[in-house]
This record gives structure tokens, sequence and C-alpha cells, in this order.
């Protein structure tokens, strides 16, 4: 693959063509679109006219918004092994702590089957229980998918504002959880796993070998989440075209007060990730759903699961376990309560 | 023979994993006896930290992902 070989040999010149590339097909989406609907045998200003458009304008640009993000994270990530966030944790104190604890959540690359070996490694390492929580909290509800995806489709202010409320859920329920002093509702095998000391091992990379872990990254998340954004988009074309305005406002609206607990009930035994949960927000939002509802409603999805919280089961004793959905649910309850009161 | 351990709790990409090792396996022929670790208590007793980590004669060659065939031919072929 020449191409391959090329990005590997001279990295830093492979980065800016790929990006002066990207960033002159970007420019393009708008004209291409319309051109497109416009050679088509439908009326521009028709239901179908708009939601086509809709449809050829929105797949590029998620698509290519998603690859270039994923892309800059998977560089990113390279710098932040889960090892090295454990030692950047370690024997730290409250407070500060939970805040970078959450912000590393976002950087730091790990799947959601090792959320318990890293528990246990955190805990292992002197990172006290609250940091941790902190971290395992932001980590999945923070992440590179979920945020391009608000900032593709409802604009940076969007993507921004579900970053800071998400990182404010993760360190202040992290916070809340290492106040209640809860060590001892480890189950008894973890809390006597010896001690370790966190050291990290020296493993600088090169330019090229970051660019290739940031392939890499876009192969295999942009590889599988591609079909759901496909899918989403579809569905998001189709209502914006036929389905009426108001039509979730009744039951999703700012005024139906148990909207927001019902959001996250609903919210957590679905299991999907970012990608298959954007659509429905997006197909949610258009229609009257309020933002406070919505953002609740994702927040609990990806970042309360009750598979996550199953598997957690076997390192935590159930009065932990309670104490942390409990102390998250109510966070998210929050998020949606004060976005409907002031937005 | 190449004593390997893959450890993790058998998502996807754990078992893509073993699955990429043993092809590389029999691509290279080279010999190798393939352990599956998968409660938590032994993958945590080696330090690992994000799964699916792969050890390679009691040395851990890799964590956290699915590694490249170009990596594990590596592993197979250094004495």
């Amino acid at each position: 693959m020449p191409l391959r070989v090329f990005s590997q040999k001279h990295p830093l010149a492979f980065l800016w063509i790929a990006g002066a590339i990207w960033l002159g097909l970007y420019q393009l989406l708008i004209p291409l679109s319309e051109s497109l609907v416009s050679v088509l045998p439908v009326d521009r200003n028709s239901h179908l006219g708009g939601a086509l458009q809709f449809f050829f304008y929105d797949t590029p640009k998620v698509l290519m918004l998603l690859t270039g993000i994923v892309f800059i994270m998977g560089m990113i990530n390279s710098y932040f092994t889960p090892e090295r966030t454990r030692s950047l944790l370690a024997r730290r104190g409250e407070g500060m702590a939970n805040v970078m604890a959450a912000c590393l959540g976002i950087v730091t690359p790990f799947c959601s089957c090792s959320a318990v070996p890293l528990f246990i490694g955190f805990v292992q390492a002197g990172v006290p229980l609250g940091v941790t929580f902190s971290f395992l909290i932001s980590a999945p509800m923070v992440n590179e998918v979920a945020l391009t995806l608000l900032f593709g489709l409802f604009g940076w202010k969007t993507a921004l504002l579900y970053m800071s409320l998400g990182l404010t859920v993760a360190i202040v329920s992290g916070w809340i959880i290492g106040r209640l002093k809860m060590e001892n509702h480890l189950e008894d095998w973890v809390r006597d796993i010896p001690r370790t000391e966190a050291n990290v091992g020296d493993d600088a990379l090169t330019l090229a070998e970051r660019s290739s872990s940031g392939w890499n990254a876009v192969r295999d998340i942009v590889g599988k989440v591609w079909p759901y954004i496909l899918v989403g988009i579809a569905i998001g074309a189709v209502i914006h075209g036929y389905v009426p305005e108001d039509f979730m406002a009744s039951f999703m609206g700012k005024d139906a007060w148990w909207s927001v607990p019902l959001a996250i009930v609903i919210g957590v035994p679905m299991y999907t990730n970012a990608a298959g949960v954007i659509p429905i927000v997006q197909a949610l939002l258009a229609k009257g759903a309020a933002l406070g509802t919505v953002l609740a409603f994702m927040m609990s999805v990806i970042g309360l699961s009750l598979p996550e919280t199953i598997i957690l089961r076997k390192v935590l004793k159930m009065k932990l376990i309670v104490t942390f959905v409990g102390v998250v649910a109510s966070g998210i309850m929050l998020v949606g309560y004060v976005f409907n009161a002031f937005l | 023979m190449k004593n390997i351990k893959v450890l993790g709790s058998g998502c996807t990409n754990c078992k893509t994993t073993v699955r990429l090792i043993e092809e590389a396996a029999t691509e290279c022929g080279v010999d190798i006896q393939l352990e599956k670790v998968e409660e938590i208590r032994d993958i945590v007793s080696y330090g690992v930290l994000s799964t699916p980590g792969v050890i390679v004669d009691g040395q851990i060659v890799h964590t956290g992902g699915i590694p490249s065939k170009e990596k594990i031919r590596e592993w197979l072929t250094i004495n």
C-alpha cells in the first residue's frame, strides 16, 4: 500500500496534505449535495426534495467529521495509556484529582470490557475510590463519537454543553462517592489484592507510529459505527421531511416534569453506543422534545448502562453499586431539569 | 513451542485476538500452546489494566486492543 508507506516515511507531510484535502472536500459538501438533488427528478422544495438534500449533505458531513475527529483522538490517545493515567492519578488527594480523572477519562483509550480490570488496577495502585469513579463515569459518557455527532448534527454549542455537563456529573458524582468513604464496600477479594507500584514503562512513540494508531482508531471505530449513522441519518431525514413539528412536545417537552426521570428510566436498560443513540436524539429534538430531557436520556444510555453495572457487581458490594447508580442518576436528572428550566 | 496467553473477559476484541494469533501461527508454521484467561482475578494478577492483553512465554507483550498481524508474527518468530 503506497499511501501507507508514504504516511510512515513522511508523517508530517502526510498529515498536512491529508488535512488540506479533508478541508477542501468539506467545503464542497453543500454544492455537491444540491447538485445531486438537482439531477434527480424531484422538486427541491418538496418534502422529498428536502429530505434527500438533508441525507446527501448530512451523511458525508458526519462521516468526514467522524473520521477526522476519531483520527485526531487516536493520535491523542497514544499519549495516554491506561498505565500512564493510573500513575498520574495514584496517591493524589480528592478534589482536583477528580477533575483530572474525569478529563483523562475522555482521552484514555480502553474498551468497555476492560472496566473491571481497570477499576481494580486503579484501586490497587492507590488511586482513591472516588477518583476512580470520576474516571469510570466520564470515560463512556463523554467520548469522541458522541461529541462528533453532536457537533455535526447540532453545532458546537450543544457538543460543548454536553461535554461540560458530562464532566461535571463525573467530577461531582466521583467526589460524593469518595466523601462517603465506602472503601469497605469493595468485594473482599479486591481489598485483599496486594498493592502495586504504579510505574510506567517508557513508550515514546514516533509521529509515524502515532499517525498509524490514528488510522487504527478510524478503522476500528468508523468501521464499526457507520451503518448506525447511515440508518440514523435516513430516519432523521424522513422525520425531517414528514413528522409534524410538535409531535414530541406533549410527552417530552419542558412542561412535562416527569419526562426527565422517565427518560433516564427508559435509557438505562438500553444498550447501545453513542452512534446508535444520537439518531434517536436527533429525531426527538427535531420534533419538539426538550433539550435537557434528551441530553439526560443520552447520558443515561451511554453513561449508566445496565450491562456495565452488572459487570461491576463482581468487584463492588451491592450497597456501593446502588450508591453509584443513585448518585450518577441524580446528577443526570439535575442536568436535565436545569437545562429545561434555563433554555 | 511458545506458550501464549490471551487475557480478556471474552468480548469480541478478545475473541478476534485469539483468532488472529491462531491464524498467524498456522501461517508461520509455529507450534503454539494457546490459553485463554477469562477470570478477572487471574487477569488482574498479571497486572494488566486494559484487555485484551497478550502474554508470550511469561512476558506481557501487548495490552488494550487488537494487536496487528505484523506484531503477532514478530512475537511468534523472535526467540
